[in-house]
């Protein structure tokens, strides 16, 4: 017998995709990687977002969500510019190696 | 000269006195081609003003004291006998007699201001005669016997005025002894002649000094213009060394000449006898004369008569001296200049008589210029007796008689004396004086002494001091504000270094210091800075969920 999927799990699933996203960022040394955790976090938010508005039983939520996904898919594109600039520069994506805005 | 007669106050007579004074200097610097002459002129002036000070400050003075330069006004001032207490005391009146004396020493050449007298004859022979010794230098007497009243309230000033005199009257003659150039035998009796003048100012006789000017001006303008005729004959030689022997060649002038030196030499009957007379007289006689100035007055009259007839004798006897050429050229003057030589013989015999003294018999003619002049003398006759409270000088009819012998009898010596060395002994056997002649001959070596003391002791000593002023004072006033300057600017710019540059790098110094701490958060890590962002975002919710 199914359960029906709740408010709940849905806010569990967004709580393990913001996890993994931060430890992501957080861990990783790879700049392409840190980039795809920040879409996790991101997405993290869309289904928090989404979540509540089936919840509450308007739309508010997905309009949000639609707007974060467009201003996401700038934002990588504006992250992978940049990165690709670095690469070029420093021959490296990896963000231990590049600390030039030190002291 | 008329404006300085008529003149009926100071500042009118000081109007003449300058009148007559370019004139003299323009006169003698008339061969102005020759440097001695423009020398002697520049001479003249410049000693005149020396005087001329004096005589500006004593008018001043006069002025301040009795408020008017008028010679009535002033005599009326002085006879109010305000003044009598002073009477014995340098005080301000006998300031003001000296500096009009000083004045007086100046144009009628008294020691020390009459070293330009005897240069002055360096000009023509007839403005020598006019100017040098009748006229104008005889005009200091005049101005001392014009304030005849101020000289007689000051007897200390009367004193210094009769001893000036006497000491010119003895030293211009003794300088007189010894030269050779015939006009200037005459400028220095010139100056010595004036000394009497001063000599019977000063011990209050003052219409002597005024006859003795009047008869000295008959004989010396004769003697002078008889020597102008004499250096005419010879062809312009002044040398009596050259001369002699000329009495029979130009009788005029020679007979003229011979009356004129017994004039001045004092024999009696001439005119030179009464004036000189009655000045030895009055300096033996009077209150304010005495023993002394009498035996100099006295000595004098004996060195006159010796240099004048040695001009003579020189001159017109013995041998004729000079060359040949000039032997031959030798002429009597033309009627133009002999003519003035007989007028003026017989102004040198006749002049004196009116002035005669009392002891000869007393009458209207024979007393007439002491007559004549009494008013103008009255105020300082009245002064005197209120200032001093003398007697009257007691008249001693003897005594006068005895000097008057003793006089003439000096006067006969020094002739027979003059004869006696100039015409009998050869020139080998004369005396020389031994070593007073260099002395004499060089004039006591007054000028030398002026030339050191003033000429290059206070001009070009001063112009030395001045240039070293300069180079010291003005000089190193101008380096020590250079240096100063300097000083001051190195102090600024050590403050600028040091304080202002130092307060902006102190600044600087400790921003960066404060700095220092904080800067080393700046890892450069990105992951880093995310963790602080991380770290924020929990202590914010922890905020939220426990403290709210």
């Amino acid at each position: 017998m199914l359960h029906p999927i709740t408010t709940e799990h849905y806010l569990v699933l967004s709580a393990a995709l913001l996890l993994i996203g931060t430890v992501g960022i957080l861990m990783r040394r790879n700049a392409v990687v840190i980039l795809m955790s920040l879409e996790l976090i991101l997405n993290a938010v869309n289904l928090n977002l989404v979540a509540f508005g089936k919840h509450h039983g308007n739309a508010d939520g997905q309009i949000f969500a639609i707007f974060i996904i467009t201003v996401a898919v700038a934002e990588a594109a504006v992250g992978l510019g940049i990165l690709i600039a670095l690469f070029r520069n420093k021959e490296t994506v990896l963000v231990d190696e590049i600390d030039l805005l030190k002291w | 000269m008329l404006t300085l007669v008529l003149a009926n106050n100071y500042a009118l007579l000081f109007v003449g006195w300058e009148g007559v004074g370019l004139c003299s200097y323009l006169l003698i610097g008339f061969y102005f081609q020759k440097k001695s002459a423009g020398d002697a002129g520049k001479k003249a002036f410049i000693v005149n003003r020396i005087g001329d000070a004096g005589f500006i400050l004593g008018m001043f003075f006069l002025f301040q004291v009795t408020g008017s330069l008028r010679f009535t006004e002033v005599n009326e001032a002085l006879r109010s006998a305000r003044f009598a207490p002073e009477a014995g005391v340098f005080g301000i009146l006998s300031l003001t007699a000296l500096l009009l004396f000083i004045g007086a020493t100046g144009k009628s050449a008294q020691i020390p201001l009459h070293v330009w007298l005897p240069d002055a004859m360096e000009g023509p022979t007839p403005v020598s005669a006019l100017i040098h010794a009748a006229t104008m230098v005889t005009a200091g007497v005049y101005m001392c016997a014009r304030s005849n009243a101020l000289f007689a309230l000051t007897p200390e000033t009367s004193h210094i005025v009769a001893a000036v005199g006497a000491a010119t009257a003895i030293f211009a003659a003794s300088i007189g002894l010894v030269q050779n150039d015939i006009k200037r035998v005459l400028a220095y009796s010139t100056v010595s002649q004036l000394g009497y003048m001063f000599l019977a100012v000063g011990v209050g006789a003052y219409w002597v000094g005024v006859f003795h000017l009047y008869t000295h001006a008959f004989f010396k303008a004769l003697l002078f213009l008889g020597a102008g005729s004499v250096i005419h004959a010879m062809s312009g030689e002044q040398d009596m060394r050259r001369m002699g022997g000329l009495k029979d060649k130009i009788p005029i002038t020679f007979a003229t000449m011979f009356i004129a030196s017994l004039a001045i030499a004092g024999i009696p009957g001439l005119a030179g006898f009464f004036s000189k007379d009655e000045i030895l007289w009055q300096s033996w006689s009077s209150p304010l004369g005495g023993k002394l100035l009498w035996a100099v007055g006295f000595c004098t009259a004996a060195m006159t008569a010796f240099y004048m007839w040695r001009l003579m004798f020189m001159t017109f006897y013995g041998e004729g001296r000079m060359d040949e050429h000039t032997r031959h050229h030798v002429h009597e003057s033309p009627k133009s200049m002999t003519v003035p030589l007989m007028v003026l013989a017989a102004g040198s015999v006749c002049a004196g008589w009116i002035g005669m003294p009392k002891v000869f018999g007393e009458n209207g003619f024979m007393q007439a210029l002491e007559h004549w002049l009494a008013p103008v003398f009255e105020t300082g006759k009245e002064a005197a007796h209120a200032a001093a409270g003398h007697g009257a000088a007691q008249h001693d009819t003897t005594m006068e008689w005895v000097l008057m012998g003793v006089s003439v009898g000096a006067a006969l010596a020094g002739i027979f004396l003059a004869r006696h060395i100039y015409l009998r002994m050869k020139e080998s056997e004369r005396p020389t004086g031994g070593a007073m002649h260099p002395v004499l001959y060089n004039k006591w070596y007054v000028d030398e002494l002026y030339d050191f003391l003033f000429v290059n002791g206070f001009s070009l000593g001063g112009g030395t001091l001045m240039a070293r002023f300069d180079q010291k004072v003005v000089d190193g006033g101008v380096n020590g504000t250079a240096w100063l300057t300097r000083l001051v600017s190195s102090i600024s710019i050590w403050y600028d270094t040091w304080i202002v540059d130092g307060l902006v790098n102190l600044t600087a110094f400790s921003v960066r210091a404060l700095s220092y701490p904080v800067r080393f958060l700046q890892t450069g890590f990105i992951q880093s800075y995310a963790l602080v962002f991380l770290a924020g975002v929990f202590a914010i919710f922890g905020y939220y969920w426990w403290v709210r």
